[in-house]
């Protein structure tokens, strides 16, 4: 299979048409191989021939997860616009106009409902292309929004952070989504409904110390970056060369801070087969 | 003696008042200089500590003779029993715990400690607290619900420690639980900003029903010179950082985030200790007076969580 993938098909290819785009092609960063870009997105952007994850797009992922694709967006507001009016090398709301246009999104997350496996679930989706995914004020009500509509409706409640932490340019305003996000996830659980935390690369600062990390379940993809502090910093810090491996995925899984690691191919089913153990009650009770 | 660079003034006067006085003479014309000297002073303290920027408010809520937790549990809690460990794995010294009697009342007590000399502030690893500090946290928590005893925190950290042990034993998860143990917290938390409020670190002991702020403290998601070096990419913008994060008391006042700035002695609390220890002492007491008339303190915490920067307008 990896003979034909490899060798044959890029010749067919190539025989067939001379109209072929430049970016036809795409390398591992990890084992450097070429893949081919139809494979590589068939495959949910992890590399056929070493399994390093890549980022995958909010839409793919959503496809990838819930039944026939089908997910309603949930709409959240922020209630303020750079509160701080903020400014370093460029304007903050410059910048937010700038990853509004480029994402076609209002912020870092996307919010909405659909059904995984037939369970109904909320899902929150970090955007790492806007702003590396940081938490805000918006990416806060947003976690509060779809945390209060699985409470409303009974709905399990799914979060797939992939961000860098908090949101500098918005100060307190974003430090003060760690208690919020916390606060609403709380009302989740008292609820007794499933919390699911899957965590992407990168998870870290003030999204893996708040709502990232208090999940019923958590489920990491194969070699993401979980952290508190980032590995750079840390170097800084005590200028050593840090551990192979440090704060990947498999890392936290040997110090008992995720419970799984499954790839990505395998997450649906994974989410649905908890899901549906953890709410056998309300299964039996609409049977009857 | 600490003396911070925008301080010098007012010690080199502060000196010379103390030579004359050391000339002992009864000479009218000497006793009528000190006191003139006496006045220069004091307009030179509050024309510079009301003017100060947000970067030597910075240095100031670091100022190392800035009275710390521990003083604050010397001069405001009686009977205090220090209560030590997570029973999970060690002892961590960057957060002070215990009980106690805080003006008659039966109260729980946790607070970042930074320590006072060298040695002293290596015991407590300068304030920043490993994972185990956050799990001492909650234990306390837990001990505290069991026994209604409201909760008192005094926050005082550059931030949670950085470091590989840190991170290996949870850093994340042992902050995000604290805030997470605060907010099912059934009695009133009264938190008070004493010095640096560093970004997570400081978060986990400030999930609070009311929070108060020194007049020269900061609360900030990151510290100036980090922000300095990754937005703009250098870590000598440190000052321009601390303007632009609007980390003061007086900035968080007015964003809300806060309920009450409380004032310090002019030139700072480290200048009079005693005062300003009082004057918290004071303000916790009177924090605590009307925590008692809520109903449910873990609902009003929620909400006063939820509800921050919503209905937010920047006045001007």
């Amino acid at each position: 299979m990896n003979w034909l993938t490899n060798f044959v098909r890029p010749k067919i290819r190539a025989l067939v048409g001379n109209d072929v785009p430049d970016n036809l092609w795409e390398k591992c960063p990890k084992c450097e191989q070429m893949i081919f870009r139809k494979e590589l997105e068939e495959n949910l952007q992890v590399c056929p021939h070493c399994d390093n994850h890549m980022r995958l797009n909010v839409n793919s992922r959503i496809k990838s997860l819930f039944d026939d694709g089908d997910f309603t967006k949930i709409k959240y507001k922020s209630s303020v616009n750079d509160p701080l009016k903020f400014k370093d090398s460029k304007r903050y709301s410059d910048r937010l106009k700038a990853a509004r246009e480029n994402t076609k999104e209002n912020d870092a997350v996307v919010v909405g409902y659909g059904r995984i496996g037939g369970q109904k679930v909320v899902a929150v989706f970090f955007l790492f292309e806007f702003m590396g995914g940081s938490m805000g004020v918006a990416v806060g009500e947003a976690i509060i929004a779809g945390a209060e509509y699985a409470v409303s409706k009974g709905y399990s409640f799914l979060v797939v952070p992939c961000s860098g932490g908090a949101r500098m340019q918005e100060g307190i305003f974003s430090l003060m989504q760690m208690p919020r996000t916390v606060a609403a996830i709380t009302r989740v659980k008292e609820a007794e409904l499933p919390y699911i935390v899957l965590l992407t690369n990168p998870t870290t600062g003030g999204v893996s110390a708040s709502f990232a990390m208090l999940g019923d379940i958590h489920i990491a993809e194969p070699g993401a970056l979980i952290a508190f502090t980032g590995p750079r910093v840390i170097e800084g810090t005590i200028r050593e060369k840090l551990p192979e491996g440090f704060q990947l995925s498999e890392y936290l899984l040997e110090h008992g801070m995720v419970d799984m690691v499954v790839h990505r191919k395998e997450l649906k089913m994974k989410i649905a087969n908890i899901l549906s153990i953890l709410t056998h009650k309300k299964a039996t009770s609409n049977q009857e | 003696m600490i003396i911070l660079d925008f301080e010098r003034p007012i010690f080199e006067l502060d000196s010379k008042i103390k030579e004359l006085k050391n000339l002992n003479t009864g000479d009218l014309s000497i006793i009528d200089e000190i006191k003139r000297l006496e006045n220069k002073q004091k307009k030179l303290l509050k024309n510079i500590y009301n003017e100060l920027t947000p970067w030597q408010k910075v240095l100031v809520a670091r100022h190392q003779e800035r009275p710390k937790t521990s003083d604050y549990v010397r001069a405001l809690i009686e009977n205090f029993v220090p209560l030590a460990g997570d029973r999970l794995f060690g002892n961590d010294q960057a957060i002070i715990a215990g009980i106690g009697k805080f003006r008659g009342m039966s109260v729980a007590i946790l607070g970042h400690e930074k320590g006072k000399d060298t040695q002293d502030r290596i015991k407590h690893n300068f304030g920043m607290p490993h994972p185990e500090g956050y799990r001492k946290a909650y234990r306390i928590m837990d001990i505290a619900d069991k026994f209604d005893l409201p909760l008192l925190t005094f926050i005082d950290t550059a931030g949670a420690y950085p470091g590989v042990g840190a991170e290996e034993r949870g850093q994340a998860e042992a902050i995000a639980k604290c805030i997470e143990r605060s907010l099912q917290f059934k009695k009133p938390i009264i938190a008070t900003i004493i010095g640096e409020g560093g970004s997570g670190g400081a978060v986990a002991l400030a999930v609070a029903n009311t929070i108060l702020m020194l007049e020269h403290s900061i609360y900030s998601v990151i510290s100036p010179e980090g922000c300095a070096s990754i937005l703009y990419r250098s870590s000598d913008m440190a000052q321009e950082a601390a303007e632009a994060l609007k980390l003061t008391a007086q900035d968080l006042m007015q964003f809300r985030m806060i309920d009450d700035v409380i004032e310090e002695p002019l030139g700072g609390a480290h200048r009079d200790p005693t005062s300003v220890m009082k004057s918290v002492g004071d303000r916790i007491r009177i924090a605590l007076a009307n925590a008692s008339s809520i109903s449910s303190p873990k609902e009003h915490r929620r909400e006063k969580f939820l509800e921050f920067c919503r209905n937010y307008e920047l006045n001007g």
